[in-house]
């Protein structure tokens, strides 16, 4: 029953919770025990609090048996990225700046999910400040792919996607500001979802490139995903740029898909660039599926596309330089030991604290704000912005969705671009468009490499259409069993 | 012979008296303990995010409103980058290119011929007005240095003028004008002391008649108004002395030192910032419709200027009364009250200005600044005693006499008169004698008036009134001397 338990999806961990033939401790300390076995494999946490996590439990366990639950996710377990503010939990981003740095405070998704009584276990690993898209760039240690260790797990969100994958957690939340959540999802074969811009209140979320930075779930099932959607969604006031409350229920929305067949659009800029030869076979698969399933595909055009990668590392690193500017080794953050002087403070603590890649992209961001280069990058890139954005506008006036690889690859091995920021860059195109437009954006996993490595698409709705994306993986799903594949320990 | 002229623009700071922050509902106050008014937000915590607040945005559009400004269809918000630990993010949120009110004026008035007469009186132009965060305050101990965060995050507005303003005075005047013209709106306390509204000022001197302006000098801590009038003085003066010696004026921000009387290089052109201004991803533009707008004009107040006008036209008070009266906005609101209770505005100005301000002076200690409300006088009372005056039943020395009590008891007049025995005397036999009393033991005032010599009668009138304690009604007395001595 064991790997059964931590093999399930939510749904089934629920009907286990329901039964009594499990308690939410017993439950737990199965996948804390399988943590404790198996991290130092995978390292995609940078620290467990059992204790945080059983207490939750056994509170969980008490109101089951005082019939006082707080919903049905009641007890389930869902990890949470360490840029996510749990209150008296350490907050690192992967930095050394934020190493001991403990929230006073909980994120907007965290008051939700509590609400609901779900057990969080804190501390995911992730690319320093969510920089990167191999997890690498984490003060604690990169993380491994559980599929294989001597891989990538993708990032910035790679302790989200190995969890999920290593059965460490059923359900994990990430943060996708170019890509994130969904090429992680995509190297690990697990679902990735990120949510419309607004859809999610980014309150307590350690904030990279604000116009940007989405939170979403990381799941085994388009069903799971679809359970923690419903709780995170929806306004928040403490969020200016959250959207009002949408009347939708996601798990409802993907019940019955009888009648369901969306139209589909394939823009050949994604596919003009070079994609792994079996990666592009897994998609053509999948295109050819939903034509058989009496889906309309046709070929479509986002002419901007090759803007995008520029576009993007202007706009993000200009947020990022800001952003991140409170890191200053006054309140409370990393203190140099050496500083004399306020400006040896900023310098030294900045200097000592901060990795390599964060390092780069404020002194990026900081150079295309300055007087004198401001219009010629920032203001342009925001010009260019609108013209992705109205890409996408254009191309959903006769389609419901777009689907393209969700990355050029399968997962690569660690420390292969280490010598060149640029190739990772590059891994993240097929993203990183979706964030720019403010779209929502779905990783699915679609089969697996000849070595073993898992295969991914992405499917793209129009703004707040996350049912579409839902809906449209569901179809496939229901056909495949990729989804169930998991690694072995 | 000074052959220059000043060009000045000011940039005025002022904290808006608001419950609760700009960007968080964390209160604001003057004077709580260090770092007790702050919260995530204020801190500057990870993963925290604004969000505006409402009533501060409406105050300002009703400064917009107020002076004239226009106010555009959409405001926004902006980063100002800088690193200093008096503020928690590193950045200000601030308004760049997008503020909430544009042009504009604030009347003066300048320097009468004598203190009795009006003066001439012109607007100052307005370049725009924003909204803003005011930043902590940075205390220096010895080798260390303290923040505290209380006052980060309050609502700022700036007021930016345009290079309108032409001497010290002037600068002195707008900053008087705007101060009561933002208190009588209730916009802020405008307390210089508590660093409520605070001056920078731009300052270059040009050859009188050139239309090209000179090199400008920013002047930083003008901490009071008097601050504004004496370090734009000695700045102008410093720089005709170095042009006129030979040199070149440099631009740089300097410092205004109020004990030393001098300003000194705070940074050159060269060590300025550059800010780096970004709108701000976490806030969205604010849409100012014309409902809304309309809605915040209805409730404004009447510009001191105007009211003024409106006292020395309708209600014929004299321009010395109502040069005190309209920089109050409280004695203002007082006056008004009273006035509806009994019609004589002279007599009420004049107790509220003399008689009630005096007293208020008087109960003031520089820690605890007293204001009319702290008071147990009403409108009612102050009526009442004026209607006692007026219907001969006291004297005015009488109520001048018993108002300090009334200031601070709040009794009614007509009770303390009785209690205290004032009536005034009107019993024209008693006062006959004491009229006699008077001409017998006063020859000498007696004689210069059978002279001729008018005034002499006066010495006569104080003894009556010194016998009768006051209560004697002036007008009978007078009678009855003239009667007596003729």
């Amino acid at each position: 029953m064991s790997s059964n338990l931590l093999n399930a999806t939510i749904g089934e961990l629920q009907k286990l919770l329901e039964s009594g033939k499990v308690s939410s401790v017993e439950l737990n300390q199965q996948f804390v025990d399988h943590i404790e076995k198996h991290n130092s494999e995978v390292n995609a946490f940078i620290f467990v609090d059992k204790d945080f996590i059983l207490e939750q439990a056994k509170a969980s366990d008490e109101r089951r048996s005082s019939s006082s639950l707080l919903s049905s996710l009641d007890g389930i377990p869902i990890a949470i990225k360490n840029n996510i503010a749990i209150e008296d939990q350490r907050l690192t981003c992967g930095s050394h700046i934020l190493e001991n740095f403990v929230s006073p405070y909980d994120a907007t998704v965290t008051t939700r999910l509590k609400q609901q009584g779900m057990v969080l276990y804190s501390g995911l690993n992730m690319d320093e400040f969510a920089m990167g898209s191999t997890t690498e760039s984490s003060y604690f240690g990169a993380t491994s792919n559980p599929w294989n260790t001597e891989r990538s797990p993708g990032g910035s969100s790679g302790g989200s996607s190995a969890s999920v994958a290593a059965r460490f957690v059923p359900v994990s939340l990430g943060s996708d500001t170019g890509g994130s959540i969904r090429q992680p999802g995509a190297f690990c074969g697990v679902y990735g979802l990120k949510p419309t811009y607004g859809q999610v209140s980014r309150y307590g979320l350690v904030a990279f490139a604000s116009s940007l930075d989405q939170i979403g779930p990381l799941s085994h099932s388009v069903e799971d995903c679809a359970k923690v959607l419903d709780i995170i969604a929806g306004h928040d006031e403490r969020d200016s740029s959250s959207y009002p409350t949408l009347d939708i229920n996601y798990l409802q929305e993907i019940q019955n898909l009888e009648d369901y067949r969306p139209r589909i659009g394939i823009p050949k800029e994604y596919f003009a660039h070079d994609i792994d030869p079996e990666a592009a076979k897994a998609i053509d698969a999948v295109i050819d599926f939903y034509k058989t399933k009496g889906c309309e595909v046709k070929d479509i055009t986002l002419p901007n596309t090759d803007l995008a990668l520029s576009t993007y590392y202007i706009i993000a690193t200009a947020e990022a330089s800001s952003n991140l500017a409170r890191f200053d080794g006054i309140r409370y953050t990393h203190r140099s030991g050496e500083a004399k002087n306020i400006m040896d403070t900023y310098f030294m603590s900045r200097g000592e604290g901060f990795g390599e890649e964060v390092t780069r992209r404020v002194i990026l961001g900081t150079f295309a704000l300055s007087s004198g280069y401001h219009d010629a990058y920032y203001s342009k890139a925001q010009k260019v912005r609108t013209l992705i954005r109205r890409d996408f506008e254009t191309a959903f006036e006769d389609i419901d969705l777009v689907l393209t690889p969700t990355a050029p690859t399968p997962a690569f091995k660690k420390g292969e671009n280490a010598d060149d920021p640029l190739m990772v860059y590059l891994n993240d195109i097929f993203t990183i468009p979706v964030n720019l437009a403010g779209l929502p954006g779905l990783s699915v996993p679609c089969g697996f490499t000849q070595t073993g490595l898992p295969l991914s698409y992405q499917l793209i709705a129009p703004y707040f259409k996350e049912e579409h994306l839902l809906k449209t993986a569901k179809l496939f799903e229901d056909a495949h069993d990729y989804h169930n594949q998991h690694p072995q320990f | 012979m000074n052959k220059f002229e000043p060009v000045i623009g000011l940039e005025v700071h002022v904290q808006l008296s608001t419950e609760s922050k700009m960007f968080t509902n964390a209160p604001y106050y003057f004077g709580a303990e260090p770092n007790t008014l702050t919260n995530a937000v204020v801190m500057g915590m990870p993963g925290t995010l604004p969000v505006l607040n409402k009533r501060a945005i409406e105050k300002t559009i009703q400064v917009g409103l107020l002076l004239d400004c226009e106010i555009p269809r959409q405001s926004k918000w902006d980063r100002k980058h800088y690193f200093y630990p008096d503020m928690p993010k590193n950045y200000q949120i601030s308004q760049y290119d997008q503020p909430l009110c544009v042009g504009g004026e604030v009347e003066i008035e300048l320097e009468g011929e004598s203190r009795n007469v009006m003066g001439p009186h012109r607007y100052v132009k307005l370049t725009r007005i924003h909204l803003e965060e005011d930043v902590g305050k940075l205390t220096h101990l010895g080798d260390i240095s303290v923040v505290d965060y209380n006052r980060a995050g309050a609502p700022l507005i700036e007021i930016v003028t345009e290079p309108d303003i032409y001497s010290p005075e002037e600068a002195y005047a707008f900053l008087t004008s705007l101060r009561s013209t933002l208190q009588a709106a209730g916009i802020s306390d405008c307390d210089m002391e508590k660093g409520q509204l605070r001056c920078d000022a731009n300052i270059s001197v040009k050859p009188v008649g050139s239309a090209k302006l000179g090199t400008k000098v920013e002047l930083k801590n003008l901490n009071s108004i008097t601050g504004v009038r004496n370090g734009i003085a000695y700045e102008i003066d410093r720089q005709t002395r170095d042009i006129l010696a030979g040199g070149t004026i440099t631009q740089e921000t300097r410092r205004w030192d109020a004990d030393a009387e001098m300003t000194y290089v705070m940074r050159t052109k060269e060590e300025a910032h550059d800010y780096r201004y970004m709108p701000d991803p976490d806030l969205m533009p604010v849409i100012i419709t014309d409902e809304w707008k309309a809605e915040l004009a209805k409730g404004l107040a009447e510009k001191p200027f105007d009211r003024q006008r409106r006292y020395m036209d309708t209600l014929d008070l004299p321009y010395t009364i109502t040069s005190v009266l309209c920089q109050e906005p409280e004695l203002c609101t007082f006056f008004e009250e009273t006035l509806t209770i009994h019609k004589n505005a002279k007599a009420i100005a004049n107790f509220l200005v003399n008689d009630i301000q005096r007293e208020i002076a008087e109960a003031s200690h520089d820690e605890d600044q007293k204001v009319l409300a702290d008071f147990a006088i009403t409108p009612g009372i102050l009526a009442e005693l004026v209607a006692l005056v007026d219907k001969g039943t006291i004297s005015n020395q009488i109520a001048k006499e018993i108002l300090p009590e009334i200031i601070k008891n709040g009794k009614s007049p007509a009770t303390l008169v009785k209690e205290k025995g004032l009536e005034q005397s009107s019993d024209s036999g008693e006062l006959e004698l004491i009229c006699q009393d008077a001409i017998d033991n006063n020859p000498k005032p007696v004689a210069e008036f059978k002279a001729g010599k008018e005034p002499a009668i006066n010495a006569l009138k104080g003894q009556v009134m010194k016998a009768t304690r006051g209560k004697a009604n002036p007008k009978m007395v007078d009678d009855i001397l003239r009667k007596l001595l003729s």
